[in-house]
């Protein structure tokens, strides 16, 4: 009979049942040792996917391969010019820097008002209610590197509000509920934006926990925003979205020394144009959570492969305790590859029902940490699961191991001559 | 039934040879009762375990219903075993978690028969020992007379060519001793061929033949009148 076969026999499942009843404590220490590990594996690794799909849900309204760049003061003298002289980003950039560097998918320039870049707010005014907000010039394409939301019924600047000048608006939620009524649809609405009246035209939906979200700020066509604030060609800052196979790295390298060739700026210097790499930082995010993930991984296939040696050593005592059983069995016509099936079916059944055990006792953990954290916003995590390519990773090393773990006392076992194991002490 | 042909067989002992059986020979035919003597270092119990296929051999043949018993791998003497012969231990070698005739099924199951087969053929030999009202007990729960009758009625089962009982009252009173030899008596006189390993005089003379050995030689072989029980 080979082993496959005794794989569905009934009767060695009886001899195999029979032999872990009886050594109740011996089995029970031996399951508790790979249900751990399978335990700690799969909490482990869901817990590191939650931390992964939390960072991929905060940051899922940017562009991951995205960058800003904007302009500072020179510290290099050069082609007569002092140090200190502040270059300005222009509109005509934007022709220059895509033609230059393909791997540019968006580049989209923006003015504002209000924020990190200085300036007053834009004074805002409906009715009798007042506030002042961050104002921003846009071109339709922010909303491709800066996916934002627009609540139904509105939309994002186009390309004719460009066109036009239009004085049309996006509002924030907090702008919202400042300026109008409750329950008031302020779409086609108009407000009054440093004493000129615009129109509502969309609602921005806020992104609770995004780092670059507020609630309040204001959207206008860029070349209203240039006539309103008489900014000319001058630009804030770009922000750039790269293609997905590029090096955001190389590519904010490329941009910015376009940038000093333009504005006649030293190549060796670095104070003159600013940059904030979302794309490096996402990288180092990312490759922080798929480190969890991996260590994870590490740490729970380590636990496994020792509550398994656990079963092969609990293995090899019972063999070594029923030595006499043993050689009874030979003498009564059992074949070394009866025995020896017996033995490994034990331990690869005591491996495996511990491991599904112990994923059924995880799977429980993680729905209860997924339940605790459903509503949670400002931290990173979202729906802890282990995907089911890694359960049958974890279940198929299971068996792999129990099998080459339960060779070496099935091996002992069957190396036992029935003459040494029935001679009578 | 049975043949050994000037038998041989020696154990390395560090750097020594021991020689233990220096040349058996010996035949039994179908039917007998044959006790074998010998004091301890006799080469007795050697002897045994070559007639049971658990040792080979150095030189000389062995015989066992015509089939010539020798090369054998561990397969293949497992097999014989089950087949040919019956074993009977001093210390019973009972599985101590399995039930009186689940360990009477034991051999039937190594030899691939159903459950339900196994166990009507089980519940037959343990009557014929008389312990069909003990069947479903541990060998914890039994007396040492009863373990040994279970144990010989598992070596009965599989209804093998010879029996071979090494001691088989070595660790029994006499009483009891009785008792099993008469049950060996009894199987005997059905037609069983059987060898019983002893030292005792009074087991040797409830037997139909008696061999002697002494340093690995056969140094008297007779047929005496059975003290029948």
């Amino acid at each position: 009979m080979n082993s496959f076969k005794m794989l569905f026999d009934s009767e060695i499942w009886q001899e195999i049942f029979g032999s872990i009843k009886k050594n109740k404590i011996r089995t029970i220490i031996t399951v508790i040792g790979v249900l751990w590990g399978i335990f700690i594996y799969v909490v482990l690794s869901g817990a590191a996917k939650g931390l992964d799909n939390g960072f991929e849900r905060q940051f899922s309204n940017v562009a991951i391969n995205s960058l800003f760049v904007w302009a500072e003061s020179t510290s290099i003298p050069y082609e007569g010019f002092k140090i200190g002289r502040f270059p300005r980003l222009k509109l005509d950039d934007v022709e220059i820097l895509k033609k230059r560097i393909p791997e540019i998918k968006y580049i989209v320039p923006r003015n504002a008002r209000g924020t990190f870049s200085g300036g007053s707010p834009a004074n805002i005014v409906r009715g009798d209610n007042s506030g002042n907000y961050a104002i921003y010039g846009d071109y339709p394409d922010f909303i491709k590197i800066a996916t934002k939301e627009i609540y139904e019924g509105g939309r994002f600047i186009n390309e004719s509000d460009i066109k036009n000048n239009r004085k049309v608006c996006v509002i924030g939620e907090r702008t919202l509920t400042e300026l109008f009524d409750l329950e008031e649809n302020p779409i086609g609405q108009y407000v009054r934006i440093d004493n000129v009246y615009f129109k509502v035209i969309g609602v921005s939906v806020f992104r609770q926990g995004s780092p670059f979200d507020s609630d309040s700020d204001v959207f206008i066509p860029f070349s209203t925003y240039q006539n309103l604030y008489n900014t000319g060609n001058k630009v804030d800052w770009f922000n750039i979205a790269a293609y997905e196979n590029a090096d955001v790295v190389e590519v904010e390298k490329k941009i910015k020394s376009t940038l000093k060739r333009i504005h006649r700026v030293h190549p060796n210097d670095k104070r003159a144009f600013g940059s904030f790499n979302l794309g490096e930082i996402f990288n180092k995010i990312f490759g922080f959570a798929k480190g969890m993930t991996f260590l994870s991984m590490v740490v729970g296939i380590a636990t496994i492969l020792a509550g398994v040696i656990g079963i092969g050593n609990i293995l090899l005592i019972s063999v070594k305790e029923r030595t006499k059983e043993l050689g009874v069995r030979r003498a009564l016509g059992a074949t070394p590859n009866e025995i020896r099936s017996q033995i490994l079916l034990e331990s690869v059944f005591l491996t495996i029902s511990s491991g599904i055990i112990g994923i059924i006792l995880a799977s429980f953990v993680l729905a209860l940490i997924n339940y605790n954290t459903l509503d949670l916003n400002d931290f990173p995590y979202t729906n802890p699961t282990v995907p089911i390519k890694f359960i049958s990773l974890a279940l198929f090393l299971m068996v792999a191991l129990g099998t080459i773990i339960g060779l070496i006392p099935a091996q002992r076992a069957v190396s036992i001559k029935p003459i040494d194991a029935l001679r009578e002490e | 039934m049975l043949e050994l042909k000037s038998l041989h067989k020696s154990y390395k002992m560090g750097s020594n040879y021991l020689h233990v059986l220096k040349g058996i020979n010996f035949k039994v035919n179908e039917g007998e009762l044959v006790a074998i003597m010998g004091s301890s270092g006799s080469g007795k119990s050697t002897l045994l375990n070559i007639l049971g296929m658990l040792d080979s051999a150095d030189k000389g043949s062995y015989f066992l219903d015509k089939i010539e018993i020798k090369n054998l791998d561990e397969t293949k003497a497992a097999k014989y075993r089950n087949e040919f012969l019956g074993f009977v231990f001093q210390s019973f070698n009972l599985i101590n978690y399995k039930n009186a005739v689940e360990n009477v099924a034991l051999p039937l199951y190594y030899r691939g028969i159903s459950r339900k087969k196994r166990q009507t053929e089980a519940l037959n030999f343990l009557q014929k020992v008389g312990l069909s009202n003990w069947s479903t007990h541990l060998p914890s729960e039994l007396s040492g007379g009863q373990k040994q009758r279970v144990a010989i009625a598992r070596a009965l089962v599989s209804n093998p060519k010879v029996l071979l009982a090494d001691e088989p009252t070595g660790a029994l009173d006499s009483k009891t001793s009785n008792e099993v030899m008469s049950i060996i008596q009894k199987i005997n006189n059905e037609g069983k061929t059987i060898l019983v390993v002893t030292h005792e005089e009074e087991i040797a003379k409830m037997c139909k033949r008696v061999v002697k050995l002494k340093d690995g030689l056969i140094i008297e072989d007779k047929y005496i009148k059975q003290k029948l029980l």
